[in-house]
């Protein structure tokens, strides 16, 4: 590992400010991702700046009746609270499904919206990547590339995001609030994540400088009807091949409102708005699931290794939407 | 004088609880890396970012400058080995690269940190040359004088080509199993200390004296002026049956640093390079069946890898020469040599990979003679050993496949593929035969030292990687001297003590336990029931002339339940049984641990492990734990474990069969069997994961 | 730089270079070397360890998170010769083969035991999962945990 600057800043101005004027220095929160990806040189900050005590780490009612998670709070905290539980079961069920318990007591909230893609071609310091190297090229269109992305991908990067907890934040309709050198901002998570377009070395929109402070949920009562699905090769302790977070809101069969995310498909957590979009006042069918499903992936490119990850998406928004039209009637 | 009164056994087939048990659940025990040695280096390597070519040049002048960076070591500064004949392990004698990620040197510094980071400092320039690092079918292929445990590398009996064409029901199969690395938990690792001439070895190994003639061979030293030292191992599996480079690494690079000593563990990443992997195999497989069933022809095709520095052959086909009976038969092994490091011994070689296919290609074959799978290998079961045309000292196969039916509830089975739904789970079931061949390696030696207090020494350097080997022995002990296991105190893991055949090829217990034997009764014949303090003899494992008269195998059947969920795929297998015929067993509770890992190991082979190498970059590329699946504890289900009692007094005193592999053989076979029953889909290609299965 | 840390209910000292985990501290700066190091990227679970009470990998805590805390390893869990009820189970089941995950899992399995005194067989298979071991197979490993279920009080 690389020598750096260990820092344990007081506050969050204090911490922001810090970072602001040191180029290579990096956050560090729970460091189960940065800490892993720092041994194997992929990161290579001059200076850590330890936020993980700065930020709140409680989970609060918001006076719109929504609820405000600290960054700070640990992934098991978070998927324990009986608020997050009773009210947005998918983000709950989505925290469970990622990683060990041991990992979900050290990362955090910020923290894990700010994984890295597992891409195995990013994480090996000897082949080429564009995100990690740009203008080194992308080893892995050419090469193995099952876990890559069928959606929203470039020329330049097929790297997938491999959060869990985004991807029912995604569908959750969360809010990031964020404190940077220029002061506050409150991004919706939508907004967050980014494709790899022709800039495959950002992951996100945010700046140099920014700290997530807090991750905010809407008061949206249907979201108490949401669910995550997630697939893996193992039956725990795996990145998801797919996954899939859904909310849905029915009357008398009817979809009145929808929200469906897709994990392991893309560079961020993927909204199917497509899908969401041809549901709404639809009764609600297998067949029309199965529809939507499909308009949504219309534009999915497979590679020569994922192309599964087309029917099973398909499979997999189906089934989630399914079951939660059998519980949420 | 003693006056314990000799007991008449009774220690051998107890439920001993592991004598290495407290230490290692107090975390007390000392694994390699963990002897307290005075002022310690750490060894980071070097590894070459090319796949075949030469090292032109190389630049350590900011790793040197590092604090706490002691020396970097490459092949300009290296010590010259005395053999440099295994390609293998003769490192930093040349600047040539073979494959990529092989050593071109290590940093050593006071930290292990310091070496990591300086080793990312050092600058090595290349002329690289074209390479081929992945198997293709296509590829030059050669074929190897013979195979490893010196099979022989082609086989043909009757007329192959005749029978198959007046067979009634033909099956022309292809099967692939990946690239897998053991990954034992406790990665690779070596400790070497260097003084006055001798050296030591803190080392993680299935054989400390194999290890120790290997290295006094390649540094030019006495064998007795090199000790290994090896009392708790974290697992092999093969992989640390026979030294690799990264021992010689550091010995090699504690040469420069004469007293003080090394370490080294490789990294769970660098376990992917260099320290033996299962070599990948494309088979293929034809039977050909008479109406009734029967077997008339059978041909097995296998092409597989090894590295052009040094041969390693597969011995996959060597099973199908004796699993069943069949008048016309050919066994093949093709190699392709390629420009990747040295295959080697993982979990059964041979019969892991070997038996997918066979087992496999027989549930086929059953299905298409419209046979019950069971009742299709009854009907193959061969009265003698083709193979060696001598009979079995016990073959008690059929009894397996009939207990475990009984026991896994196999006439409930729906045997039309997918026929069987409950709620969003496709369930099938599956079988398989087992099987595993006796070894009995040579030259072990025991010592039998009493020590006064009705204490008796057992002393040699096996190692005892985790199967239970410390435990076993004692029994063993304590049986054949006529004490109780509280009278015996086992000495192993150590070259300080006799010589000692590596844990390997499940051979232990026969080749230790006949040496114990011979040894207990040179013993009492020499110094009778009451000897005097000091009283010791030593004793060789005897040569078996049963060998001569019998083929001795032992046998098995594997019954899984798979679920495989509509709409994912995904699979998962909520029980497995196992039944085994292995002879006596002298620890019920340590056994059915070895044979519970064994089928955690095939399950984990059917559905988890690929090593997926990269042909542009020659190596495996999804090199840690993240991305190379082994089962986690929520991947398992119930496990039924039984044996049936055998009697075979021809294999060893004990009369034990090896069970440490034959839990891998087959169980495979039985999952993707299973799957097959499942989902009505044939996954030829391991490992079944969902992507395979979706439509 | 100087790191003080209360291990085992002892205060320590030591020095550590900047990149060291609180794994290598435990094993090469202070001798505990009971917490393993089977992959040090969090993806095995054999350095499992409390630190200030939760269950965590030790591989991929940086030395300098740890100042000031309270780290408990497999060496703390027994009393002086008398093992520990997660510990005698593990030995009795023989949840223990190679040993190499051994230590990791019972303080797993210890956590585990201290927030749900009776998991069910769920339960206990998905809490552990963070724990690989490449020998048992996990049946007596869930097992011992299930013996030590009963017997801790």
């Amino acid at each position: 590992m690389r020598p750096y600057k260990y820092v344990r800043a007081q506050d969050v101005d204090g911490a922001v400010a810090t970072l602001a004027e040191a180029p290579n220095a990096a956050f560090l929160a729970g460091g189960t991702n940065l800490v892993d990806l720092m041994k194997l040189e992929v990161m290579t900050p001059d200076m850590l700046v330890d936020v993980r005590r700065l930020t709140s780490d409680r989970v609060e009612g918001l006076d719109d009746g929504g609820l405000r998670i600290g960054a700070a709070v640990p992934n098991s905290v978070l998927a324990a609270d009986h608020k997050i539980r009773s009210r947005y079961p998918a983000l709950s069920q989505a925290l469970l499904a990622g990683a060990s318990g041991q990992l979900r007591n050290l990362a955090t909230t910020g923290g894990n919206l700010l994984q890295h893609t597992r891409c195995v071609y990013w994480q090996d310091v000897t082949t080429p990547c564009n995100k990690r190297e740009p203008g080194s090229g992308c080893s892995a269109i050419e090469g193995h590339n099952k876990n890559h992305a069928i959606l929203g991908a470039s020329e330049h990067c097929v790297a997938t995001h491999p959060s869990d907890m985004a991807v029912a934040m995604a569908a959750l309709d969360a809010f990031i609030n964020v404190q940077g050198p220029e002061g506050e901002r409150r991004i919706p998570i939508e907004e967050l994540h980014r494709l790899p377009g022709d800039e495959p070395q950002r992951d996100t929109t945010l700046q140099h400088g920014e700290l997530i402070t807090s991750v905010d949920l809407p008061p949206v009562e249907f979201f108490s009807n949401s669910k995550y699905r997630k697939v893996r090769e193992r039956a725990s302790y795996a990145f998801a091949l797919v996954s899939v977070a859904a909310a849905l809101d029915i009357e008398d069969g009817i979809v009145g409102d929808v929200r469906i995310a897709l994990g392991g498909v893309a560079h961020k957590p993927w909204r199917a708005t497509k899908a969401e979009e041809a549901l709404r006042g639809e009764p609600a069918s297998e067949a029309n699931f199965r529809a939507a499903a499909d308009i949504e992936l219309e534009d999915a490119q497979p590679l020569r290794d994922n192309a599964f990850k087309v029917p099973l998406a398909r499979n997999v928004i189906t089934r989630t939407l399914l079951d939660l039209s059998e519980e949420g009637r | 004088m003693s006056t314990t009164t000799r007991t008449t056994g009774g220690a051998i087939g107890a439920s001993l609880d592991r004598i290495d048990g407290p230490r290692k659940v107090t975390g007390t025990a000392p694994y390699a890396y963990e002897h307290r040695v005075d002022n310690p280096l750490y060894l980071f390597p070097l590894r070459s970012e090319i796949v075949r070519g030469q090292v032109t040049g190389i630049d350590a002048s900011a790793a040197e400058a590092l604090p706490g960076v002691v020396v970097v070591v490459t092949h300009e500064n290296a010590p010259q080995l005395a053999d440099t004949g295994d390609r293998e392990l003769a490192i930093l004698q040349s600047g040539e690269v073979a494959f990529r990620n092989q050593y071109v040197g290590a940093v050593l510094a006071e930290t292990f940190e310091a070496a990591r980071h300086a080793a990312g400092l050092v600058e090595v320039s290349y002329a690289e040359e074209p390479h081929e690092a992945e198997l293709r079918e296509d590829g030059d292929l050669y074929t190897p004088e013979q195979l490893n445990a010196g099979f022989p590398t082609d086989t043909e009996e009757g007329d192959v080509e005749e029978a198959f064409s007046s067979a009634a029901v033909t099956l022309d199969g292809r099967y692939t199993t990946p690239m897998e690395h053991n990954n034992p938990m406790e990665p690779h690792t070596t400790v070497a200390v260097w003084k006055a001439g001798d050296l030591t070895l803190y080392e993680s190994t299935q054989g400390a004296h194999p290890v120790q003639r290997t290295v006094a061979k390649i540094f030019g030293i006495d064998r007795n002026r090199a000790r290994v030292v090896a009392p708790y191992v974290g697992g092999g599996f093969g992989s640390k049956g026979l030294p690799h480079a990264n021992t010689i690494l550091a010995a090699l690079a504690a040469q420069m640093v004469e007293g003080r000593p090394v370490k080294f563990a490789v990294t769970r990443q660098q376990m992917f390079t260099g320290v033996g992997y299962r070599t990948p195999t494309i088979q293929k497989i034809r039977l050909g069946a008479d109406s009734e069933g029967r077997l008339t022809a059978v041909t097995h095709d296998v092409i597989e890898q090894t590295s052009k520095i040094k041969e390693f052959a597969e011995q996959t086909a060597a099973v199908t020469r004796s699993m069943y009976a069949t008048d016309n038969r050919r066994t093949t092994h093709r190699l392709a040599a390629l420009d990747v490091p040295v295959p080697s011994w993982m979990r059964a070689p041979g019969e892991a990979p070997g038996m997918f296919a066979l087992e496999s290609a027989m549930d086929e074959m059953a299905e298409k003679c419209g046979l019950d799978p069971i009742e299709f290998r009854i009907r193959n079961e061969p009265e003698i050993d083709a193979e060696t045309g001598l009979p079995y000292s016990s073959r008690n196969l059929v009894a397996c496949l009939r207990e475990g039916a009984e026991r896994f509830g196999w006439r409930d089975r729906t045997p039309a593929p997918r026929s069987h739904q409950e709620g969003r789970w496709l369930v099938g079931n599956g079988v398989a035969s087992a099987t595993y061949p006796v070894f009995r390696l040579p030259g072990s030696r025991a010592t039998i030292r009493y020590e006064g207090d009705d204490k008796y020494a057992v002393e040699f350097g096996a190692a005892d990687v985790g199967t239970g080997a410390w435990t076993a022995l004692t029994q063993i002990s304590a049986d054949a001297i006529g004490v109780g296991v509280d009278n015996i105190e086992l000495r192993i893991g150590d070259t300080a003590f006799p010589f000692a055949s590596v844990a390997g090829g499940s051979s232990g217990i026969t080749a230790w336990g006949s040496a114990i034997f011979e040894a207990a009764r040179v013993f009492r014949e020499r110094h009778g029931d009451n000897p005097s303090e000091g009283d010791e003899v030593q004793a060789r494992t005897p040569n078996n002339p049963e060998t001569e008269n019998y083929a001795m195998h032992a046998f098995g059947a594997f019954f899984v339940e798979a679920r495989v969920d509509v709409d994912t795929c995904e699979v998962r297998v909520p029980r497995m049984t196992g039944v085994f015929a292995a002879g006596k067993i002298i620890n019920a509770k340590t056994a059915r641990s070895q044979f519970m890992g064994g089928m955690t190991m095939g399950l984990s082979m059917a559905l988890h492990e690929e090593s997926l190498v990269d042909g542009r970059f020659g190596h495996v590329i999804n090199q840690d734990f993240a991305e190379y699946h082994i089962p986690t504890n929520a991947d398992i289900g119930e496990m039924d474990i039984s044996w049936i009692d055998e009697d075979d007094p021809y294999v060893n005193p004990m009369g034990s069969k090896g069970i440490g592999e034959i839990g891998i053989v087959g169980s495979a076979a039985a999952v993707a069997n299973a799957v097959y029953n499942a989902t009505g889909i044939r996954v030829r290609d391991l490992p079944i994961t969902p992507d395979k299965l979706i439509q | 730089m100087k790191l003080r840390l209360m291990v085992n209910g002892e205060s320590r000292e030591t020095e550590v270079r900047e990149g060291e985990s609180l794994l290598y501290v435990l094993r090469e700066r202070l001798g505990l070397f009971g917490s393993k190091n089977a992959c040090e990227q969090g993806e095995c679970g054999s350095c499992s360890v409390y630190l200030d009470g939760e269950l965590v990998c030790a591989c991929l805590v940086l030395a300098g998170q740890a100042e000031g805390s309270e780290v408990v390893t497999v060496e703390g869990l027994s009393e002086g010769e008398r093992l520990h009820p997660v510990q005698e189970a593990f030995l009795e089941a023989g949840a223990v083969q190679c040993g190499f995950c051994t230590p990791g899992l019972i303080v797993a399995a210890h956590d585990l035991l201290s927030r749900n005194s009776e998991p069910t067989e769920a339960e206990v298979r998905e809490a552990l999962a963070g724990n690989l071991c490449r020998c048992t197979g996990y049946e007596k490993i869930l097992t011992a945990v299930q013996m030590a279920a009963e017997t801790t009080p």
